[in-house]
C-alpha cells in the first residue's frame, strides 16, 4: 500500500470523525446561546440533539404530535422568559406555515433546525415535493432561511442564527442539507 | 332535549375575577373578545390568528413560568384544530396549566356552522383519555363558581374544563391587534426585556 493511499484513508477517517462531531457541537452552541427548551418531531438527523437535550436537566423538552405545535410552544416560552429551539424534518415545514404567522406577526424570536429530505440521494420520492418546497415556503411566510452543507459550517450557522433570533427578534430556519446527513439506512 | 348552557361573558368574567395572578392566553375569535370585555390587562396574551395555537402557547408559557398558573381560554373550533395538543400537553404534564374550552358547539366566527362538539365529540372525554389530571363539563354559572375555587388549589397535572355556552354572537370587544406590543407588555409584566 502506498503512502499516498494511507494518507487518503486517514483523511477519509478524519472527515468521517469530523462529520460525526457536528451534532454534539451544535448542542454545545445551542447551550451557549442560552437554549433551555427544545421541542421536536423526531428525525434520524436530530438523534444526538434529541438524546442530549432530553438528558439535560436544564432543558425542558416536548415531543410533538405535529410540527406546528413547536412554533406555538416557542412563542409561549419566549413570553415566559425561556429560549426555545424546534427540531423537525423538511416534511414538517409544510405543517407549520399558518402557525408561523404567530412568530412573524408578533416578532417572536424563533429558531428552527430542519433536516432536509428529498434533495440528495433520496430513496423515497414522496419526500421530494415538500423537500423542494421547504425553503420557498419558509421564505414566503416571512422567515429568514440559512443553510449548511458541512458540519463546521452548520455549527457556525446555528450559532449565528441563535444570536439573530434571540438578540434581534428574528424568525430563522436553518436547513441542514441532506448531503451532510447522508443516505438514510434502512 | 336541549341541555342548559351559560352566558359566555359572565362565565369568563367570573373566571377572570378569580384568576389570582394567573397568566391568561386566549384563542382567536370570541374567546379573545370575552377576555378583553372583562378588562384589558398586561397579563393577558390574545391571539388574533394562528388557529390551534392557544393551548400550546399556554404550554410554553407554563413551562417557562412554573411558579405561575397559566389559564388558556379558547373555543371549541380553535381547540379542534389542536386536537393533538392534548396528547402533547398530557405528556408534558405541566402542573400549572388549565385549559378552559368555551364550547358553543359551533364555528361562531364564520356563520355558526355546527362543529364536532355538537356532533358527539367531548373535549373532557378526550382529555381524560389522554391522561389529564382533571376534566369536567360545566353547564351552569354555579358550576363555574365552584370551578373558580377548584382552580386555586394545586393540580397534579394539566386540567381541562369544557364550559357549555350559549351559541350567540355578542358585540365584539376587540383586543389590541398589535401583536408585538401585546407580547412586550406581557414580558414587561414578568420583568423581562422587550427584545
Amino acid at each position: 500500500m502506498t503512502a499516498s493511499l494511507h494518507a487518503k484513508q486517514a483523511e477519509t477517517v478524519t472527515q468521517a470523525a469530523a462529520s460525526a462531531q457536528w451534532p454534539d457541537q451544535v448542542y454545545d452552541v445551542l447551550k451557549a446561546a442560552g437554549i433551555n427548551q427544545m421541542s421536536y418531531v423526531p428525525d434520524a438527523g436530530h438523534t444526538t440533539l434529541i438524546r442530549r437535550f432530553s438528558a439535560d436537566p436544564e432543558v425542558v423538552t416536548n415531543v410533538l404530535t405535529t410540527e406546528e405545535e413547536g412554533i406555538a410552544i416557542a412563542a409561549g416560552s419566549w413570553l415566559g422568559g425561556k429560549r426555545s429551539v424546534v427540531l423537525m424534518q423538511s416534511s414538517g415545514v409544510g405543517n407549520c406555515i399558518n402557525m408561523l404567522s404567530l412568530s412573524v406577526q408578533a416578532r417572536f424570536p424563533l429558531l428552527v433546525l430542519v433536516t432536509m429530505r428529498g434533495e440528495w440521494a433520496e430513496f423515497n420520492p414522496w419526500q421530494v415535493p415538500m423537500g423542494q418546497a421547504t425553503e420557498a415556503s419558509l421564505r414566503a411566510i416571512g422567515l429568514s432561511v440559512l443553510r449548511a452543507e458541512t458540519g463546521p459550517d452548520l455549527v457556525d450557522t446555528v450559532a449565528q442564527a441563535a444570536a439573530m433570533a434571540f438578540d434581534a427578534d428574528q424568525q430563522i430556519a436553518v436547513l441542514i442539507g441532506q448531503r451532510l446527513l447522508g443516505k438514510k439506512k434502512w | 332535549m336541549t341541555l342548559p348552557t351559560m352566558d359566555r361573558r359572565v362565565a369568563v368574567k367570573r373566571l377572570l375575577d378569580a384568576r389570582d395572578g394567573a397568566l391568561v392566553v386566549t384563542g382567536l375569535g370570541s374567546p379573545s373578545y370575552d377576555v378583553h370585555a372583562a378588562g384589558d390587562r398586561d397579563d393577558n396574551y390574545y391571539l388574533w390568528g394562528a388557529m390551534g395555537g392557544a393551548a400550546l402557547v399556554g404550554l410554553g408559557l407554563a413551562q417557562a413560568q412554573p411558579q405561575r398558573r397559566v389559564m388558556v381560554i379558547t373555543g371549541d373550533g380553535e381547540q379542534l384544530m389542536a386536537f393533538g395538543s392534548l396528547a402533547t400537553i398530557s405528556v408534558a404534564r405541566p402542573k400549572n396549566l388549565d385549559l378552559i374550552i368555551l364550547d358553543n358547539q359551533h364555528f361562531g366566527e364564520t356563520g355558526m356552522q355546527s362543529s364536532h362538539t355538537g356532533r358527539g365529540i367531548g373535549f373532557d372525554k378526550v382529555a381524560a383519555a389522554c391522561g389529564f389530571a382533571e376534566v369536567a363539563e360545566l353547564r351552569s354559572l354555579e358550576e363555574v363558581d365552584a370551578l373558580c375555587e377548584k382552580l386555586r388549589r394545586p393540580a397534579e397535572g394539566p386540567r381541562l374544563f369544557v364550559l357549555k355556552i350559549t351559541a350567540e354572537n355578542l358585540p365584539r370587544s376587540l383586543p389590541p391587534r398589535d401583536a408585538v406590543a401585546v407580547k412586550n407588555r406581557l414580558r414587561a409584566h414578568l420583568g423581562f426585556a422587550t427584545c
